[in-house]
């Protein structure tokens, strides 16, 4: 068995070290080992999107990443997310849009519409729908998470006033 | 595209009552957990010591197991023990009840550990448990079984005949209703027959007569959480079982029934659940999960990777079905006719009987008849799938009306609201219908503004399909605790798949006439709630919310006399309304009377159960646009709207949640989603790149339109709305690929490449 | 008299009827008259005395879960159908 290796990352804001093997995913040691089970394992292989972080600014499905490849990465998760005395605008926006049934897609789809927004921050319903096509959802028919996330976006433009209009 | 408030039409107004929790959008109660990743699934239980399960599974489609070697997997290090079915008791030939239909003991035992075959690619074989999975898995790979590889049957109508191997040997064909048998093991495990009035008259009064023949492809439910149980055997003999599942209970008496234990030493712990649709009711890890822990004497998880689910769970049927339907000049239908054929997997069990009784169920039809076959093939075992049966059968039974009206040039619309089914109507399995709402989805559909803008651009198309599904009663318990600050904690064992506790709980509230904030709604474990059934069947809002409200009636009468006794008055001139207890000079709030209540006697606990007939089941009618690329064949959705008689929406935004769900589930089986097997019967599209199920930027919005047609058997007018919206998409979807680029199409899923072959067909 | 519906399978062990008009006030009763109209039945709808493993009782519009216990009144239909289970 190949020796464990020492990996150093800032995880929601904090330097964590963690020991790993070679072989295990990313997934695999920020469940199992760091404890943050808010990223899900839906199909081991890129395909789902519930395993979505943000690492350095973009959506990562991290069961597609080497724990030992996070090396210096910022990784924020779904734990990371919320203020401490409230809830995000994207995680307001689902849960006043009934965007999740059974919710074990949500953690993946708040993540990875994190990035996204944050990339573009007042996106049109395609370009939404295009984005977020990496991530499944069997419950919701993604209708309302959609919507979610627009409504997200407007809150988000509304409360920094970096948010440039679109002119088209 | 109608805003979420505009698609709510209260039909039927002038009955329905003003409710005040009732059709209000409260932020559900796990709501926050589940956006924080708090909330934790299957694979998020951790259980002190515990260690991790892999299961070793056949790479055969059929097979004799002749030998099973373990003795180099025991030897692994880090292995902590092995079982096979050796390791589960005998199942003998005992049918049980649990809870959703009866279950051949044998065949559930077996489909969890292969006894002496194999009867699909993936079929589990024996399960190791060891310190982590890396090892558990190396070590499943060392274990030697030795098979007696047969050929594969993967065809309805290929196992339906005389000389087709045979899989199961203690299978004979059963007649329903007369229990009679065939005289030698048949693949065939059962035939259905219904039948109404006169055929051939019918068909003799027939002008117009269409046939046709219809397969559809194997399809998954494709929850997006894989199967998970996390199981302790303890060294008392106490076993408990921590997993995502539709029914505790369910599992519970499977676990009984399988491991040989009372019921009383199971407990079962549901996890949050990551989707279901009717695929995680069976178990098929805490049995090999239990017995690997009593030999290893800790706790195991098994966890399955997306292949085994694909491979190993769920699937619905694939199908063969034929269709003959007459009309008569003025475009009512005289007879139907129904010959269908259903894959049950592995083992009997497909739902061919309520195929067989949605067949036809949306129409009123003087003469029919219907016939159905349960048919065992190489694939994984069948399981429920959102209206199970139903959706395979609508496809069928509407393209051939879709056909019957070109024929007649009658709008389609027009023709189903002509010979829809009502109040009265006598299906072909014979039972009449209560008051129902088909005939409103249609008026619904034909003022929306969707059906009323024509289309314009080429290769574009519209098509409409109906369809129905039942509402299950079932059994439901509901344990109301009032604190001493006036809130309540509702216990239920129904488990929350899609915001059911908010469900459940607003319907305590407006009963009790709180808020739905004040309501904390808990879903318990087996030891800690009366008996509940599995969430399925579109029951849990209508059922559990019924025990729910029975709950706080209880309450009520219990206020009313300890109020009474408090102000030393009859109990006969007190009486609980609207959110207060009244006495002849004082009233009291639900609060008051719990705080004053708490400071002396007996705790206020209310108790609510239901078992009710099952009521006259759901309707909804779907109207698609769509565009045919006709250098690919690929169809584009442009606009969808799905009207549903909902009896009366409890949590609207969660209704329309269930309707749009359903309605993408039913685009997915109609356009794209199918299990491809090479002649080995190996599945070679085992993941989610090529299993594909629909994403977002497949799809427009879903437009749902609510139509409450109030359930007269339920106190609040409940129907269930779960499966409905899964069973008119592929139907619909074919009528307008029709209308678009004018190739029938008669086989699912109407992928790319089918169309295409159609387009060309047409061409030459 | 409620009406029992015969399942068309069953027709053969009842001359062909697909009806029958019996007696009895439960399901039970009325499979019981319908026994002694057509000897056997019984024991094909109800073998050892419980309703056969995949069949649901429906009276009048609704199926009952107390099958053969479920009381039918005069006006009342009966029917025998597949146990059907949701998703
Ligand atoms: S689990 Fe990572 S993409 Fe599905
Ligand atoms: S809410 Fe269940 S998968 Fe998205």
């Amino acid at each position: 068995m190949a020796k464990k290796r020492i990996v150093t990352a800032t995880v929601n804001g904090r330097e964590e070290e963690f020991l790993c093997q070679p072989r295990q995913t990313l997934l695999e040691v920020l469940r199992n080992t760091l404890g943050l089970t808010g990223a899900k394992e839906g199909c081991s292989n890129g395909n789902c999107g519930a395993c979505s972080v943000v690492i350095d600014g973009k959506a990562v499905n991290t069961c597609m990443v080497l724990a030992v490849e996070a090396e210096g990465a910022n990784i924020e998760t779904i734990e990371g997310l919320a203020p401490v005395d409230g809830l995000d605008p994207l995680q307001e926006a689902f849960l006043e849009n009934a965007a999740l049934q059974c919710g074990i897609c949500t953690p993946g789809f708040i993540m990875s519409a994190k990035a996204f927004l944050d990339e573009n921050p007042n996106p049109t319903e395609e370009e939404i729908r295009f984005s977020m096509a990496g991530n499944l959802c069997r419950c919701t028919g993604y209708d309302k998470i959609v919507r979610a996330i627009q409504q997200a976006a407007e809150t988000r433009c509304a409360q920094s006033a970096s948010c440039e209009k679109e002119t088209v | 595209m109608a805003t979420i408030d505009e698609t709510r039409t209260a039909e039927g107004s002038e009955e329905t009552p003003k409710y005040k929790v009732i059709g209000t959008r409260p932020i559900r109660h796990d709501g926050s957990d589940k956006v924080t990743g708090r909330a934790l699934y299957g694979a998020d239980i951790k259980v002190k010591g515990m260690i991790f399960g892999a299961v070793l599974r056949s790479p055969h489609a059929h097979a004799n197991i002749k030998s099973i070697d373990t003795s180099k997997a025991e030897a692994f290090p880090g292995v902590r023990a092995v079982v096979t079915s050796a390791d589960l008791p005998e199942p003998g030939d005992k049918i049980a009840e649990l809870g959703e239909g009866a279950v051949v003991l044998n065949h559930l035992s077996s489909n969890n550990l292969a006894r002496t075959k194999v009867l699909y690619k993936g079929h589990a074989v024996a399960a190791v448990a060891a310190d982590n999975l890396h090892i558990a898995q190396e070590a499943a790979s060392l274990i030697e079984v030795e098979y007696e590889v047969l050929p594969p049957v993967m065809n309805v109508l290929k196992a339906m005949e005389d000389d087709a191997p045979v899989l199961n040997p203690d299978v004979r064909t059963e007649e329903a209703s007369t229990g009679e048998t065939g005289d030698k093991p048949s693949n065939i495990a059962k035939h259905i027959v219904f039948e109404k009035g006169d055929l051939e008259k019918g068909f003799a009064d027939a002008k117009y007569v269409v046939e046709r023949e219809f397969r559809t492809s194997t399809v998954h439910q494709g929850y997006i959480e894989p199967h998970v149980a996390t199981v302790l055997w303890n060294n008392d003999g106490q076993i408990t079982v921590w997993t995502p599942t539709q029914g505790t209970f369910s599992v519970r008496s499977q676990m009984a029934e399988l491991l040989h234990v009372p019921l009383a030493r199971v407990k079962v712990v549901p996890a949050e659940i990551g989707g279901g649709f009717g695929g995680k009711i069976s178990v098929y890890l805490a049995p090999a999960a239990a017995v690997l822990s009593r030999k290893a004497g800790v706790p195991v998880q098994i966890v399955m990777d997306r292949a085994d689910v694909l491979q190993a769970t769920g699937p619905t049927p694939g199908s063969f079905i034929r269709i003959k339907m007459g009309v008569d000049a003025d475009g009512r239908l005289t007879a139907a006719e129904a010959w269908m054929a259903y894959e049950a997997g592995g083992y009997p069990g497909s739902p061919i009987g309520a195929g067989a009784m949605c067949v036809f169920s949306c129409y009123d039809i003087p003469n029919g008849r219907v016939e159905g076959y349960d048919v065992c093939v190489n694939k994984p075992r069948t399981n429920a799938y959102r209206a199970p049966g139903a959706t395979n059968a609508a496809f069928a039974t509407e393209t051939v009306v879709d056909e019957l009206c070109e024929q007649m040039g009658m709008s389609p619309l027009e023709f189903r609201l002509l010979n829809a089914s009502k109040e009265g109507t006598r299906r072909i399995d014979g039972v009449t219908y209560p008051r129902i709402g088909l005939v409103e989805t249609l008026e619904a559909i034909k003022n929306s503004e969707h059906y009323n803008t024509p289309l314009t651009g080429e290769n574009q198309g519209r098509g409409i399909g109906s369809g129905f599904w039942f509402n299950a009663g079932l059994k439901s318990a509901v344990t109301a605790t009032v604190n001493s600050d006036g809130s309540v904690g509702l216990l239920e064992g129904s488990t929350d798949i899609g915001g059911s506790r908010t469900a459940i709980a607003m319907q305590f509230a407006e009963a009790i006439g709180l808020a739905a904030e004040d309501i904390k709604p808990a879903v318990v474990d087996t030891d800690s709630v009366g008996y509940t059934d599995v969430t399925g069947g579109s029951r849990v809002t209508y059922a559990t919310g019924w025990a729910a409200y029975e709950a706080a009636q209880d309450l009520k009468r219990q206020i009313v006399s300890r109020a009474a006794e408090l102000w030393e008055v009859d109990p006969d001139l007190v009486s609980y309304e609207d959110g207060s207890v009244i006495g002849p000079d004082k009233s009291m709030t639900f609060k008051e009377i719990a705080i004053e209540l708490s400071l002396g006697g007996e705790p206020l606990v209310g108790r609510g159960v239901s078992n009710h007939n099952e009521p006259g089941g759901a309707f909804g009618t779907h109207l698609v646009d769509v565009e045919v690329d006709p250098d690919t064949g690929k169809v584009d959705i442009l606009r969808y709207t799905a009207a549903q008689d909902c009896g009366t929406a409890i949590h609207p935004a969660y209704v329309e949640g269930q309707i749009q769900g359903g309605a993408v589930q039913g685009i997915g089986w109609g356009l794209n989603e199918e299990y491809w097997y090479d002649e080995a019967g190996s599945m070679r599209n085992a993941n989610f790149l090529d299993y594909r199920i629909p994403t977002c930027y497949d799809l427009p919005m879903i437009d749902p339109i609510i139509v409450e047609v109030p359930n007269p058997g339920h106190p609040y007018g409940v129907r269930g709305v779960g499966e409905v919206p899964i069973v008119p998409p592929p139907a619909a979807l074919e009528a307008a690929i029709y209308d678009a680029v004018g190739v029938r199409m008669y086989e699912l899923p109407m992928s790319p490449p089918r169309v295409l072959h159609e387009l060309l067909k047409k061409e030459s | 008299m409620p009406r029992l519906f015969i399942p068309p399978l069953l027709k053969p062990y009842c001359k062909g009827a697909a009806e029958a008009v019996v007696e009895g006030t439960t399901v039970r009763e009325a499979v019981e008259s319908l026994d002694e109209m057509y000897p056997g039945v019984k024991e094909r709808l109800c073998p050892e005395g419980t309703l056969r493993a995949g069949l649901a009782v429906t009276v009048d519009q609704n199926v009952t879960p107390r099958g053969l216990s479920e009381k039918v009144t005069p006006e009342s239909e009966i029917h025998f159908l597949p146990a059907i289970g949701g998703g």
